[in-house]
């Protein structure tokens, strides 16, 4: 094995530079570390401007996505050695916009986020004192998957209609409205699903399921969206069925 | 250049304390505004990453007294009663409030919450969402947050210094790290919940953001820190990473063993080994005690050498790939991932790593700090319920009770006072020249950063690590000190204003030097070993000089004067730790 390999990393100060251009680093080639690793070996000993964010290192604070030789990853969590002999090239995530350097604004995520209400809806609620909503381990299965969403979106990233359609409220979304939606706990799914079909962003999901390839943690979020189309179309007929109160 | 804007109550981090202190304040008066200033997005704080569990009891042969006896005990009767008492009262409320927001708490059949053992309680009363109860915590806090129509969030703003008039706190000065833009916000009340600072220490489960910015912004506003000296190791950190492997791994069985394949554990009056875990026993002892162990079989020479320091191994393959899979599922992804190894069928190699600071902002039990418009709650701030070792599972609680109740007494103390004034602007300008004079604009200086850091990190591992002794620390002060002089001579890279990550580096290595230099002069003074802080010099617990709260305030010049408090003693008197019995 090589004791060095090339990594060529995107830079772009706004205030400076017109558009991003690559730079390269050679950096140690070690069997421990990750990509994320390597650039703090930049950031430490070579050049203190390189911006990134990263947190965690352990691949659940999801703060570290970044495009890896093209395909979108947490870097903490992807190895150097699997690039040798390199180079890696290492981009700020895909459709995004670039803030600086590998640091993309996600803003637009959150406030998707925020509209498909991922709380608890309830008509009562019950005091404390009752005790828990009984859950048995089979209906927690229902929604567990969904409920292990990072926030990474590396899945936007990937999306090719969140790329083509800014407006697409996104896998990582929707999977999070899915969550509260199949949990027992929950009464709000008519809420979200009539702020979901205000925007025709999930029929334009292909269902070619880029987001639950790249999805580090097995959300699924592509399995999400389709059992959302389904419930969509079957309230869909139901108003036309049943108009007054079908639901 | 300066940006203005004010609320009523401002948390400064929006991990699982923040979060919960924010709601509590909009559930408390629902006229006062509300900020959440975090560094990171509040999803990526490093509540994210705790793992086992959150104590509370939760079945009928369980009492609100052996909850209490297993924390005070388990903190060497350091923990102050009185807030332990009110801790252990409302932990389970709170952790049924979390159900209620949705928390995905892992099951028994019937539909009932679960809960599982933990190291150092002797009855099972750990909730638990698998082994990402943290991840669940936080996710499951910051989505009910946003519903609350009052709180306004400052997503990547990083907070350089509390803003203090009149003896009173009334805000903070942040970079907005988009723009680079200096922003001062002005408050009625401001609640520090920044978490640890695990990262002083060069080997840490620890995020990198980890830096007790809160703990030096409130240090250096006038606020004393609390027993600092007690910072704890966990037994199990992977090597090279300090990825944590839960607790939760022994309670649902696993072994500790060293390389005669013997549980060493017995050697060290934790009790007797047997197949199946026993309670306040063996690996289920207190992480202080089981770390120590560690060092004793280290000296003995029955651990195992490896490329990143000894180890020893834990044992989980009779435990079976499904319960693993059910129940630690996180535990094998990550030896998947970062050891290449499958705990179904190999050993875990650990040794003890940096996990948690028992220390903190010194609070009352109502979160409030003695200086006027400043509370604390979690990480950064010591109540005290730990004491000089923190049980597992207690902590996760812990920022649920203390960011709830700081949240309260905070919203009840904004509502009463008048408006921040117009001349803290004078203040907040002075902040930005003394950023731009001392980092933005600076030239001619040489030290780097990661320099200065990695040998406060070595600093700190020699000389306040699971044994220390006075000599020791002595020669760790003055090395802090001359590092402090150093740091002046810091020198960036990176003159540019948007997302200048180097600038945050420089300032949380400030922050990171100052709360070092408070632990190592608490750790000197303490002359006697209790829980975490073991001085080799002073082999046993002293309650007749030592049965008491360090306070470090800082002084003028920027060095740590040490005093001491009382501890409040309700119904347990002082007695000795008695494991696995």
């Amino acid at each position: 094995m090589p004791d060095k390999i090339a990594l060529e990393v995107a830079r772009y100060t706004p205030e400076r530079d017109k558009e991003p251009k690559f730079e390269t680093f050679e950096v140690p080639l070690r069997k421990e570390w990750v990509v994320l690793d390597a650039l703090n070996y930049v950031k430490d000993k070579v050049d203190g401007s390189l911006s990134f964010r990263w947190s965690c290192r352990m691949g659940v604070c999801g703060s570290c996505g970044m495009m890896v030789n093209d395909e979108p990853k947490l870097t903490c969590a992807t190895f150097l050695t699997d690039y040798a002999p390199g180079p890696v090239r290492v981009e700020p995530l895909k459709n995004f916009p670039v803030m600086r350097d590998l640091i993309v604004e996600i803003t637009d995520f959150l406030t998707k986020l925020s509209k498909v209400k991922p709380w608890i809806i309830r008509k009562e609620e019950k005091p404390l004192s009752e005790g828990e909503y009984l859950q048995t381990p089979d209906q927690l299965d229902t929604y567990k998957q969904f409920s292990m969403c990072i926030n990474c979106l590396l899945c936007y990233a990937a999306c090719p209609v969140y790329g083509l359609d800014p407006l697409f409220a996104g896998p990582a979304a929707l999977a999070l409205a899915q969550r509260y939606n199949m949990d027992s706990r929950d009464q709000g799914s008519d809420e979200r699903l009539d702020i979901l079909s205000q925007h025709d962003g999930i029929w334009g999901c292909t269902f070619v399921g880029e987001c639950t390839q790249v999805c580090p943690k097995h959300v699924d979020p592509a399995g999400a969206i389709q059992q959302y189309k389904l419930t969509g179309t079957q309230e869909w007929v139901k108003s036309f069925l049943m108009p007054f109160g079908g639901k | 250049m300066l940006d203005i804007s004010s609320t009523d109550v401002l948390m400064v981090g929006g991990g699982g304390a923040g979060l919960r202190a924010a709601i509590a304040v909009a559930e408390t008066n629902p006229n006062l505004n509300i900020a959440v200033i975090s560094k990171v997005y509040p999803m990526r704080s490093h509540t994210v990453s705790a793992e086992g569990g959150a104590a509370g009891v939760a079945r009928a042969d369980d009492s609100l007294d052996e909850h209490a006896y297993d924390t005070i005990s388990g903190g060497d009767w350091l923990p102050d009663q009185d807030a332990v008492e009110v801790f252990v009262k409302e932990a389970p409320l709170e952790l049924m409030q979390l159900e209620h927001w949705g928390c995905p708490w892992n099951r028994e059949p019937d539909g009932r919450v679960a809960v599982r053992p933990f190291g150092g309680m002797k009855k099972e009363r750990t909730w638990f969402a698998a082994d990402k109860t943290g991840f669940h915590m936080l996710h499951t806090l910051f989505q009910t947050s946003l519903k609350y129509k009052a709180v306004t969030r400052f997503d990547e703003f990083f907070a350089t210094k509390l803003l203090v008039d009149d003896g009173r706190v009334q805000g903070v000065v942040a970079i907005e790290l988009s723009t680079g833009k200096i922003q001062a916000v002005t408050a009625k009340a401001v609640i520090l919940c920044t978490g640890g600072c695990g990262r002083i220490f060069p080997f840490t489960t620890n995020a990198a953001i980890k830096n007790g910015d809160g703990m030096a912004l409130g240090y250096r506003a006038g606020a004393p820190l609390k027993d600092m000296e007690f910072v704890q190791y966990h037994p199990t950190g992977l090597p090279f990473t300090g990825i944590l492997i839960t607790e939760a791994a022994r309670a649902e069985g696993g072994y500790m063993i060293n390389k005669d394949g013997y549980r060493y554990l017995q050697d060290y009056n934790l009790g007797k080994p047997e197949p199946t875990p026993v309670l306040r026993s063996m690996e289920l002892g207190p992480r202080d005690r089981l770390s120590q162990a560690f060092v004793k079989e280290f000296e003995k020479g029955r651990t195992i050498p490896g490329p990143y320091g000894a180890v020893v191994h834990l044992d989980l393959r009779h435990l079976g790939e499904k319960k693993i899979d059910a129940k630690l599922p996180f535990v094998r992804e990550l030896c998947q991932k970062y050891e290449n190894l499958d705990p179904v069928t190999e050993l875990i190699p650990v040794r003890p790593v940096i996990h948690y600071m028992m220390g903190g902002v010194h609070t009352d039990i109502n979160g409030a700090t003695p200086l006027q418009g400043l509370y604390a709650a979690g990480e950064a701030a010591c109540v005290s319920i730990n004491g000089a070792n923190r049980l597992g599972s207690n902590s996760l609680a812990e920022l649920l009770v203390f960011g709830a109740r700081a949240g309260r007494s905070a919203a009840a103390f904004a509502s009463s006072q008048p408006a921040p004034q117009r001349h803290l602007l004078a203040q907040a300008l002075d902040e930005e020249t003394r950023l731009e004079q001392e980092f933005l604009n600076k030239t001619g200086g040489r030290e780097r950063i990661a320099t200065i850091r990695e040998e406060m990190q070595k600093t700190m591992e020699e000389c306040a690590g699971i044994y220390r002794t006075g000599p020791q620390l002595e020669h760790g002060a003055g090395k802090l000190r001359e590092l402090q002089e150093r740091f002046r001579s810091i020198a960036l890279d990176d003159h540019t204003r948007p997302f200048n990550t180097e600038l945050s580096s420089a300032l949380e290595l400030s922050y990171m030097l100052d709360v070092a230099e408070s632990m190592v002069q608490c750790a000197l003074h303490r002359t006697e070993s209790r829980g975490a802080h073991q001085r080799s010099d002073f082999p046993a617990r002293d309650d007749r000089k030592f049965l008491a709260h360090s306070l470090v305030k800082r002084n003028a010049d920027g060095s740590p004067e040490v005093s001491y408090a009382p501890v409040t003693i309700t119904r347990w008197p002082p007695a000795e730790r008695v494991y696995g019995k």
